[in-house]
């Protein structure tokens, strides 16, 4: 593919320009969004972890010690700084989450040690999301109400309903725990399933509107087919509109202007109670997954160097403290690695676990399951 | 003395005052309607959605992820070919997420043939459903099981596919339900909403008591010696009456298994009466080519073989796209009582 390769382009200005600036910036701005400068740096920081393992999984997927990598780079701008804003905790007083399968950085912006996104990637047995069995970034944590990431495209949409139904009946009773609300994220491509439509009319019913976050992140892409080849929607935030759901549609790798379109969100959606449509155009710097390559697009906007070099210029670090945090970041995600690969893999032990709640009312499987049906 | 809509209606009563559930909904679920068969009237937790299949069940999923206790409906079986990839994910979350999820999902659908409902109203599901590991599926063929198989799946935490036989829920049984009144028209004046305006209307619930038909364990209805029929659901009570047709006409005798589980289904209580019998028929009205009568009969030959005096038998609904309007494409695709009476009679006396 043209444009593609694993190095980045000859740079004829050479490598991130020095800070003129001698005095740190209390903000950083972009147009007449602001957050202040210690905000900016967290939200660098955990794009750089985020990037970093990413890359670290797709050279695992090409070594051999995994077989498929699907992920996020280019979205880390959006993703951090919606991890960072989340409600975290487990039950209706908290945020739920319905991510897809490209939100590593929601995930270690929450906390996720990354080790457990290579346990996953790695397919062992210590996989706490799902035991080696899922595919990479298919997470599911329960004590923060991350529900399990599915492969199927967008059924999220038709779920989020449900536990913003549950935020919202609870917020009625407990006028103390009214804030926690449903975010569901998933990219452009899927908003063409019913999905999608269930979710906007679910979210809306007279009188019975929910706390839904509804965030899509469109890099224009589903695999190979280019959004606007297959659809004649201008923006995706306009679907909202017969609904009468507020929509914002903005910059994803402009992490200053997506922390505050998300905090506007997502602070709708706790005190009104109402649904927000977000549309966030992101990049997709790595092709869909391993399965087209993964090889490197350089071709597309870099949120994360446009970042660095906004908080260069601007003063708020220099190149030292970048790489410092480079640093920082790829021993983490090397060690996580080393050590995800000691630990031990699936057997056929696994094979049937955890198919079935254990259940005082089933005759013949009041454990687990065990296999078909057998005579005692 | 109760329908099984009735039964139906009963068992979530008891489940949303005793057993937590915290929504009934689907499709004209809630007032005024009730459910297109009834079997949802005057419930304190029902309540209609739009007419969305993916929504009711996708909403049902995200209710049971935050703690809520959901019984959904799809309105007929026949329109629930749409969801069956979220059945599908709702059967895997505790399997997919390394036993993080469970799923306490119930959802009730009427299914098969026999209410004259043309090509879209007389769908079978239990095959298909069948094919959905981590769910558990039941069908009951009476009001009794039909409450106490409800209330088990409102109990059991994985999710459960409840099958109502379309043509069977209006007939009543000859059981009283536990706390039910034995007046026979008592429950109707109780529950059973008015004709007309509902406005002002609330049922009077009769004080119903907990009553479990387990998961996986059959019912040996009637007993012999000369064949095991098993079957479930609306064919149930056909096999019963050509079992006893031919026993007072011609001295043949049947143990009659009534499986009222589809999965995990009875393998113990089938394989003790194939082994007593060495003849064995599967009735069912779904279709015939990958049925589930089909699996029983796999197992019956791998594990039964030796035990067998005649080869075994299935009789089914024919492979056809569907059931027509006029009432000849279903006599002539679905098995009646006299195909099962024929089918009964060829086992019994087919030579060993």
């Amino acid at each position: 593919m043209p444009g593609t390769s694993e190095d980045p382009p000859d740079n004829e200005s050479g490598a991130v320009r020095r800070a003129v600036r001698t005095v740190a910036p209390a903000v950083v701005r972009s147009g007449r969004e602001v957050v202040s400068a210690e905000l900016a740096l967290t939200v660098f920081r955990q794009m750089i972890r985020t990037r970093a393992l990413e890359e670290r999984s797709i050279k695992m997927s090409k070594s051999g010690e995994a077989y498929f990598w699907i992920g996020g780079p280019g979205e880390e701008a959006f993703n951090v700084c919606l991890g960072l804003q989340v409600h975290k905790g487990h039950g209706p007083a908290h945020d739920y989450l319905h991510l897809h399968y490209r939100n590593a950085g929601v995930m270690l912006a929450m906390g996720m040690p990354m080790i457990d996104h290579v346990r996953q990637l790695a397919m062992r047995a210590t996989d706490p999301h799902s035991r080696g069995r899922n595919f990479v970034g298919h997470y599911a944590v329960k004590a923060w109400n991350v529900v399990p990431v599915t492969s199927v495209i967008e059924v999220q949409y038709a779920m989020a309903p449900g536990t913003a139904l549950v935020q919202k009946r609870h917020g009625e009773r407990h006028p103390d725990q009214a804030e926690g609300i449903s975010v569901v994220v998933g990219g452009e491509a899927g908003t063409a399933e019913g999905d999608f439509e269930t979710c906007l009319n679910w979210s809306t019913r007279p009188g019975q509107e929910l706390p839904v976050l509804m965030a899509v992140t469109n890099n224009r892409w589903g695999i190979s087919t280019d959004f606007q080849a297959v659809s004649a929607e201008q923006r995706i935030a306009d679907r909202a509109a017969p609904y009468g759901i507020r929509a914002e549609t903005v910059d994803g790798n402009d992490p200053v202007a997506v922390w505050n379109a998300l905090d506007r969100a997502m602070r709708y959606c706790r005190r009104e109670r109402k649904p927000f449509l977000l549309e966030a155009m992101v990049s997709r710097l790595h092709g869909h997954s391993s399965s087209s390559g993964a090889q490197r697009e350089w071709g597309q906007a870099d949120p994360l160097t446009a970042f660095e070099q906004r908080l260069v210029d601007g003063g708020a670090i220099d190149p030292a403290g970048v790489k410092g945090l480079w640093d920082e970041a790829k021993a983490e995600a090397d060690a996580a690695v080393v050590a995800a690969m000691r630990e031990p893999e699936p057997t056929r032990e696994d094979v049937y676990r955890d198919s079935y709640a254990p259940s005082e009312v089933d005759a013949v499987y009041p454990n687990d399951y065990t296999g078909l049906p057998a005579a005692k | 003395m109760a329908t099984i809509a009735q039964a139906v209606r009963l068992a979530l009563h008891y489940g949303e005052e005793h057993l937590g559930v915290t929504d009934v909904f689907g499709e004209d679920v809630g007032p005024p309607l009730g459910g297109v068969f009834t079997a949802t009237q005057g419930l304190r937790t029902a309540w209609n959605t739009p007419l969305d299949e993916r929504g009711i069940v996708g909403t049902a999923m995200g209710i049971a992820y935050a703690g809520g206790r959901p019984v959904c409906e799809i309105q007929f079986c026949d329109y629930a070919f749409n969801v069956i990839d979220l059945l599908k994910v709702a059967g895997n979350q505790r399997w997919a997420s390394a036993g993080e999820y469970e799923m306490p999902v119930v959802v009730m659908t009427p299914t098969g043939a026999g209410i004259r409902g043309s090509l879209y109203h007389s769908h079978c599901f239990e095959s298909w459903a069948s094919r959905l590991p981590g769910w558990k599926v039941v069908m009951p063929s009476n009001a009794l099981d039909a409450y106490g198989l409800m209330i088990a799946a409102i109990k059991d935490p994985n999710p459960v596919l409840v099958l109502l036989p379309k043509a069977l829920l209006r007939a009543k049984d000859t059981r009283l339900i536990p706390g039910e009144p034995a007046e026979p028209d008592e429950l109707s004046r109780m529950i059973d909403a008015p004709i007309g305006d509902r406005t002002d209307w609330r049922p009077q619930w009769p004080d119903v008591q907990e009553y479990v038909v387990p998961i996986g364990k059959g019912e040996l209805v009637r007993e012999g010696t000369d064949g095991t029929v098993i079957s479930y659901g609306r064919p149930l009570p056909l096999c019963v009456q050509a079992a006893d047709e031919l026993a007072r006409d011609h001295g043949h005798s049947f143990d009659v298994i009534d499986l009222r589980s589809i999965f995990p289904y009875d393998w113990d209580l089938i394989s003790r009466s194939v082994q007593k019998t060495g003849r064995v028929l599967v009735v069912n009205e779904d279709t015939e080519v990958t049925n589930f009568g089909e699996h029983l009969i796999r197992r019956v030959v791998d594990e039964h073989f030796y035990d067998l005096a005649v080869r075994p038998r299935a009789l089914m609904g024919k492979h056809v796209p569907g059931i027509g309007m006029n009432q000849a494409y279903e006599t002539n695709s679905v098995p009646q009582l006299g195909d099962v009476r024929a089918a009964l009679r060829e086992l019994a006396t087919d030579p060993a």
